[in-house]
């Protein structure tokens, strides 16, 4: 966890402290077998208590996105462990959900929006369930009555809102997410940033999240994680000591946001 | 002009063109009779030739069955051998080798162990047909989208669950793309079979064989001709019908 004052801390994260959900040792990641090959990432190691929300910014091309996936288990990574509740991932674990940048191609484009948010929970929760937590999921992200267009129907920030969803009804401990706004303009990114920091605090929910962007990194999180150029290893962890209610416009003004920003942008400079 | 107005302009003016042809006698009548004939003749065969109904059908009967036969045959083996790249180069050299036999150069084989009836032009046209469903399935699974895929593993469905629920939908419109294909390929090779063999089997090529020893009744051979291509347009039309309303979606995202 990290040092220092936490304005924000809550029993939920205290709780995640003293056992974190999910812990990241000695990660390391190349790809192919020749040992000449540059490493992706390298030596990566950090903690996430339950319930909390933390950002990882990075440089672009720094392997963030191969760190979220050997955490996701869509591959084994070379060398460390990623334990999640205390076991050890291997394959992919059953309460954890990815958003991915891209929606176009992460969206199943011959399911309806409602198909694609109930898809995740076929054959894992009977029908009127799943149709109750489908609605509940649109509702949160603000797509009440879309269910029945097929996503290529929607702009791209509503798009994004889908994948959002889908994660969402899946009802997962932990939720990854993989630049899940950079595909989308300014004014949807700031609207699903809000979203994001909603709905995780009413589902009680544990993200992480990987951006490039360092203003977004501070906005959403309870601490920032940030990244070297490749091969990736954790420079610094930065605690987000601003208040739990955050707004677009007063807290990115404020004096505690500009510094944390300058910090994060100073260690991404080395 | 509306898109079917403009599909019949090359229809009207072939036929126009055809029946100048046969009528200013560039071309002896009794070899190309004019359309306005054959269609006549085409008109009297199917109201009143109950025999020339038969064989009408046992030729779409026989196509039917082929081309259900090759999709049955041809997708879950291009599933197969998309999934598995072992296989898939197993089996390069001897798909490349069996593929550009025409069916044609079977007949006797087919003839010899299956017999002049339909069981031959069925064989035939199903192996004829096998091919463009097999290529475009085992394409149509390496062109899947990876994050797609991904996603689907991400909510942690399994090999089979992802094979079934991601990769067969994504792959659907490829593979409707091949029978699309094969269905004009196994009815060509169907009518030739029947043509060719003209044993008891029935159908339109055998229509075809016996008009034409009865001398001089081109118009009939011509009007037998016309069905096979009137049953080839309408259902490719139908099939093209039906992939643009159930997966209508890949033209929309352009994959």
């Amino acid at each position: 966890m990290a040092a220092g004052p936490e304005v924000t801390s809550d029993a939920l994260r205290k709780e995640g402290a003293a056992t974190p959900m999910l812990r990241v040792s000695g990660l390391a990641h190349r790809y192919g077998d020749d040992p000449g090959v540059a490493a992706a990432i390298e030596d990566v190691s950090f903690e996430i208590g339950a319930g909390e929300l933390v950002c990882i910014v990075g440089p672009s091309g720094c392997g963030k996105s191969t760190l979220l996936r050997a955490i996701a288990g869509l591959h084994e990574p070379t060398s460390g462990d990623v334990v999640l509740h205390g076991d050890r991932v291997k394959g992919v674990p059953d309460d954890l959900a990815v958003v991915f940048q891209d929606y176009s191609r992460s969206l199943f484009p011959w399911l309806s929006v409602e198909k694609n948010v109930a898809f995740p929970l076929r054959s894992r929760v009977g029908r009127a369930e799943r149709r109750a937590r489908v609605a509940e999921a649109l509702a949160d992200v603000g797509l009440e009555g879309q269910g029945a267009k097929y996503p290529w129907q929607l702009s791209g920030g509503m798009q994004q809102r889908v994948s959002i969803a889908r994660a969402l009804a899946y009802r997962p401990a932990l939720m990854l997410m993989d630049e899940p706004f950079a595909s989308v303009d300014a004014q949807t990114r700031a609207d699903l940033e809000d979203l994001v920091r909603r709905v995780r605090s009413e589902h009680g929910m544990t993200v992480l999240l990987v951006t490039h962007d360092i203003d977004e990194s501070v906005y959403l999180s309870d601490r920032v994680l940030v990244l070297s150029k490749s091969p990736a290893r954790v420079v610094r962890t930065l605690p987000v000591d601003l208040p739990a209610e955050r707004d677009q416009i007063t807290t990115r003004g404020s004096a505690q946001f500009v510094e944390l920003r300058t910090e994060v942008a100073r260690l991404l400079k080395h | 002009m509306p898109r079917w107005m403009r599909g019949l302009v090359g229809l009207v003016g072939f036929l126009a063109l055809w029946e100048l042809v046969s009528r200013t006698g560039l071309v002896r009548r009794e070899f190309l009779p004019p359309p306005s004939e054959v269609g006549a003749r085409l008109g009297e065969l199917v109201a009143s030739d109950a025999a020339f109904r038969a064989d009408v059908l046992a030729t779409l009967l026989a196509w039917l069955i082929a081309i259900g036969l090759a999709t049955a045959i041809a997708v879950p083996v291009g599933l197969v051998l998309g999934q598995v790249e072992f296989l898939r180069r197993a089996t390069q050299t001897l798909v490349e080798f069996l593929r550009p036999i025409p069916s044609v150069a079977l007949i006797p084989l087919a003839v010899v162990l299956l017999g002049s009836g339909p069981s031959s032009k069925i064989s035939l046209a199903v192996y004829a047909s096998v091919w463009p469903i097999l290529f475009n399935t085992v394409y149509a699974l390496g062109e899947i989208e990876p994050q797609r895929i991904e996603a689907a593993r991400s909510f942690g469905l399994k090999r089979m669950a992802v094979l079934r629920r991601v990769a067969l939908p994504s792959a659907a419109p490829f593979v409707m793309t091949g029978i699309r294909l094969s269905a004009a390929i196994a009815l060509i090779v169907v009518v030739t079979t029947e043509l060719l063999t003209g044993g008891q089997g029935g159908g339109l090529g055998q229509f075809i064989t016996i008009a034409r020893s009865g001398g001089g009744a081109m118009d009939v051979v011509l009007a037998g001709a016309l069905t096979a291509g009137i049953i080839g347009y309408v259902v490719n039309f139908g099939l093209e019908r039906a992939q643009r309303q159930w997966l209508g979606w890949s033209e929309e995202v352009g994959r």
